[in-house]
Order: structure tokens, then sequence, then C-alpha cells
């Protein structure tokens, strides 16, 4: 998902002329702790580089949920894993459940594309990028090799967010 | 990424910015111990410094680590070490060494959550009165504070820079929200032909004396193997670096170092000025703390308050006056700092009790939020 808040974030900044900030969060664990990847996307400067009242909140899992929705703001944009993510709370703010990890899985056929998968039903529920650049903000991240893997989760991801 | 020598803007992390400022440096020497959250400076670097013909040296540990930069740089190498808070403790001593030695390097000490090991993965400003009084003995210390990724960049440029001028130790002491940011920033490469050789020598071998003192800085320190004869040693030493133990000599030296950095006060001296002609509440802030500041301090504004910013890039040397003039007129100095009170002492004495200073204070391992130094403005 840092990866995925990466490519978000140089989509923007380098393909878009925006600005943006990526952070993350995480425990002293090598792997199998939670993480947290924080993005900001502006038409002008960023100042305090952390997320804090948020537009957006992606989780894929039901603890992120569970921690972080209280910081998305009121009217909001939800998307959760429907594969993990059973509870939602109710509330003003819109939510999108997609099946993040069956498609990486499934339609994919790999699950560590769940991320791309995400990233597309980011940019297809809001359209506040132009898939074009996140694709080759894809391109110019992941390995060699493995960018047209990626393009198909992102593409997959991004149907799956259409109504 | 890059259009003929025109550079691109990137998007990259404030470590990742700090290796490309230090090649861009002409830093061909690194030896580390990796740390978080400072690693991915030396990660960084074991990529790109084979590249260039230099060399990187994971070694046993951090005190080895920096007795090596001080090697490599009496050996003539632009030299860098970087590491976190345990790590800068354990470097102390030959900190100490290089100041007395009066020999040129770089640390990068990405502060993360203390004492001991603390909060490796979260961020603090704890080790901002270790940059200045960290190792023992009167010394001097110079120690720069990047508030983005561009600017550590920058200040990693200048902090070789002035190294080499001043011949001591500079501190590159960056946060690790600054660290580990991801953000846009353009790196434009000093051109390597107006990058002037600091080390060449000024006077030929039988008269050449490292440690004699006049004028504003030190003569160069040439570089072992250029048939310059000289002694290096932490002992307090005669001009040509023997060791002495006359009391007056010792004085001048120690003198000497201190008076260094005082002289050259307006070679350090480096700070931002925000909105501070109508203020009347003056925050004082410095790396990610400043940008909690700047993004409190413009909402703050447009509700028509009167608030403005003081932002020290050079924070050791401390700017006391600098810092006095622009509190004048204010009815309270705000410091805002990932610590319980370091640099917020040294405000209370450039101010000297005649405005009142209403400090900000967080640790535990989360970031000042605007939110927070717009709730404390209240009660100011």
């Amino acid at each position: 998902m840092i990866l995925a808040g990466k490519i978000l974030a140089e989509a923007a900044a380098i393909y878009e002329d925006k600005n943006a900030t990526q952070s993350q969060s995480y425990g002293p664990e090598a792997r199998g702790g939670a993480s947290r990847s924080e993005v900001i996307l502006s038409d002008g400067d960023i100042d305090f580089p952390k997320a804090t009242h948020l537009d957006l909140l992606l989780c894929l899992t039901q603890e992120a949920c569970d921690k972080y929705m209280a910081d998305l703001k009121p009217e909001g944009l939800l998307i959760a894993d429907s594969r993990f993510v059973r509870n939602i709370p109710g509330g003003r703010h819109r939510v999108v459940p997609v099946a993040i990890s069956d498609i990486a899985e499934n339609e994919v056929g790999r699950s560590v594309t769940a991320n791309m998968v995400a990233l597309g039903v980011i940019v297809g529920a809001t359209g506040i990028l132009k898939p074009e650049s996140v694709e080759r903000a894809i391109s110019a991240r992941v390995p060699r090799g493995s960018e047209e893997l990626n393009i198909k989760a992102f593409r997959l991801g991004m149907a799956a967010a259409r109504p | 990424m890059e259009t003929g020598n025109r550079p691109a803007p990137r998007l990259l992390t404030g470590n990742e910015a700090v290796a490309h400022a230090a090649i861009d440096a002409g830093v061909r020497f690194f030896a580390g111990y990796p740390i978080t959250p400072s690693s991915e400076i030396a990660e960084s670097l074991s990529v790109m410094l084979p590249k260039v013909g230099g060399v990187f040296i994971q070694m046993e540990d951090e005190i080895a680590a920096m007795s090596a930069v001080i090697g490599a740089a009496i050996a003539g190498a632009k030299a860098l070490t970087a590491t976190s808070g345990p790590g800068f403790s354990l470097k102390q001593e030959a900190i100490g060494f290089a100041c007395v030695t009066e020999v040129p390097c770089v640390i990068a000490n990405v502060m993360r959550g203390g004492p001991s090991t603390g909060l490796p993965t979260l961020p603090a400003q704890g080790d901002v009165m270790q940059a200045r009084w960290g190792t023992h003995g009167d010394h001097p210390a110079v120690a720069l504070c990047p508030e983005r990724v561009s600017e550590a960049y920058t200040l990693t440029l200048r902090a070789f820079d002035l190294s080499e001028r001043l011949r001591t130790p500079v501190i590159l002491l960056m946060d690790e929200v600054i660290g580990h940011v991801t953000e846009k920033a353009l790196l434009v490469p000093p051109d390597p032909a107006a990058l002037p050789d600091l080390r060449a020598p000024v006077s030929p071998p039988a008269e050449y004396r490292p440690y004699r003192y006049s004028g504003q800085v030190p003569p160069p320190l040439v570089p072992f193997g250029r048939g310059y004869r000289y002694h290096v040693t932490g002992l307090l030493h005669d001009e040509t670096g023997f060791p002495s133990n006359d009391t007056r000599n010792a004085d001048r030296q120690v003198r000497w170092l201190m008076d260094k950095v005082e002289q050259n006060r307006r070679l350090l001296t480096d700070f931002e000025l925000v909105d501070v002609e109508d203020a009347d509440v003056l925050l004082f802030a410095y790396g990610a703390s400043a940008r909690s500041a700047k993004a409190a301090l413009r909402i703050a504004r447009s509700q028509g308050r009167k608030v403005g910013l003081f932002r020290p890039r050079t924070i050791w040397p401390f700017p006391y006056g600098e810092l006095a003039a622009a509190a004048h007129n204010v009815r309270a100095v705000v410091p805002i700092e990932m610590n319980l009170g370091q640099l917020s002492q040294e405000v209370s004495l450039a101010v000297c009790g005649k405005v009142p200073v209403k400090p900000l204070f967080k640790v535990g391992g989360e970031p000042v939020a605007p939110d927070e130094v717009l709730s404390f403005l209240e009660g100011v």
C-alpha cells in the first residue's frame, strides 16, 4: 500500500503538475504489522505533510476501518475491501465496497496486486487523476517486467469502481 | 526524467535527497551502520557511490563508521555518515576528535523518538542539544535543519561547503518526517567546475602549519599523501599537530575552536521569516514542526490574526540577535518543538525576558498538528 501511495503521489506531482506528498506509519516489525500510507494532493503548496481531515479513506482490513474512520470527513468517501471489511460504520459518508482482494487473486491471478487494484478503485471512484498519468507512474515504479500485470490490476480496479 | 542539462522535478524522500546531494557535493566515501529512520541514506549511497568510483562501507558499528569517515576525510575525501539518535550517541567521542583535529566531515542524524532506542519509526526533535553539546569539552557546533525534501538536498550541499571552509564537522539534523516523506523536489546540482577545492595547499610543504591560527578560517587541511607532513591527535596540539601540554597554547586553541564559529556567524546564520512585519505573535519552529507552524499561520492569517514565523535553517550557532530583532514588537513568542523544550531555552536567552515565551511541546512520536497549534494560540 505504501508503493500504491507513492504511485498516486507521483502521478499527481510528476505527470499532472500538482503538488503531492506521501508518508507512512508503520511499527518496528519487519513484516506482518499494520501499516498506513498517507497521500495529500494539492494545487498549492503542502505545508503539513500528514493527512488529518480525510476526503478519502481506503481500508483493506476491518482493523484499519475501525481505527481510522474517525479521521474521515463526514461527507468523505470510504472505499472498503468487501472481503475483509464487514462492519461499516453508519454516517453521511459515501461508501464504495469492492472485492479488492478477490479481484487480485481471481481476476489478476496474483494476490500481491491488491494494491494496484485498490489504486484503480480510487481513480475510478473519484476521477481525481487521469488514468494515463497513473499508468505512467506505475510503469516507472514497479519492478521491471511486472508493468503489464500491475496495469491490468489497476484497470480491473477502475472498472470495478464504476457504478 | 531529465531533459538535456535541465533537471526535472522528481518525487523522492528526504533521505534519498541527502544521498543525491552527497554525490553532487563530491562525496566519494560513506561509512555507516544502518539505523531507522536514516537507513535509506546508506541504502541509496550503497548503490550510487560505486557508480561514481566512490567507496561505501557498512562498518561494524557507529563508532567505527565515524572514525572511518574522519580517516577518509584526512586522506582527502569528502566523507559522510548517517545515523539516528542511538547511533549519534555512539559517534560523539569521534565527533569531538573531528572538532579538535579540525577535520571536515558531515554527519546526517535523522531524529527518532528517544531516549535510548526509544521509538525507532516515529519522529522527534530530541537530539537538538546533543547536536550542540553531545561531545565533551568546549567545542564548536554547526547544525542545519531542513523542513522539506528540496531543502534536505540544498542543506546537505551547504553542510559540505561549511564543513570544508571551517574545517569542522557539520551536522545535518533532520527529523523522521522529513527523512521519510515523499514529495516533489527540483534538485539543481552545483556546477562541479564551480566547486572550489578547499583542500588545496596555499604554502610550500616546509612552511605548512595546519594548526596555525590567523585570520577568520583555518588553513586548508592538505590531504595525507601529498608530501605535506603533519600530525593528527585528539590531544591539544601545537601548530604542527604534535601534542602540547603548554597551558597558554591550550587556552589559545580551545578559544580558536569556538571563535572559528563565532567569527563566521554571517556565513553560518540562515533563517526564514514569514509574515513577521506586523505580527503580534511570533512562532518559532524548525524541521517538520515548521511545516505545522506554516499551516497554522496560513489559517490564522485568513482569520485576520497577526501571526508570524521565525524558522532557523541553521540552529547551531543559534541566531540570538536575529530572533531578538524579529521578536522586538510581539506580545509573545511561541516555540514549537517535538521535544520537551530544548531549543526553547535558547529562545528564552535570545529574548532575554523582554517578551513572554509560551512554548508548545509534543513528545510521544507524533508531529505537532496544525490544529494543535491553532488551539494553543487561542490561549496566547
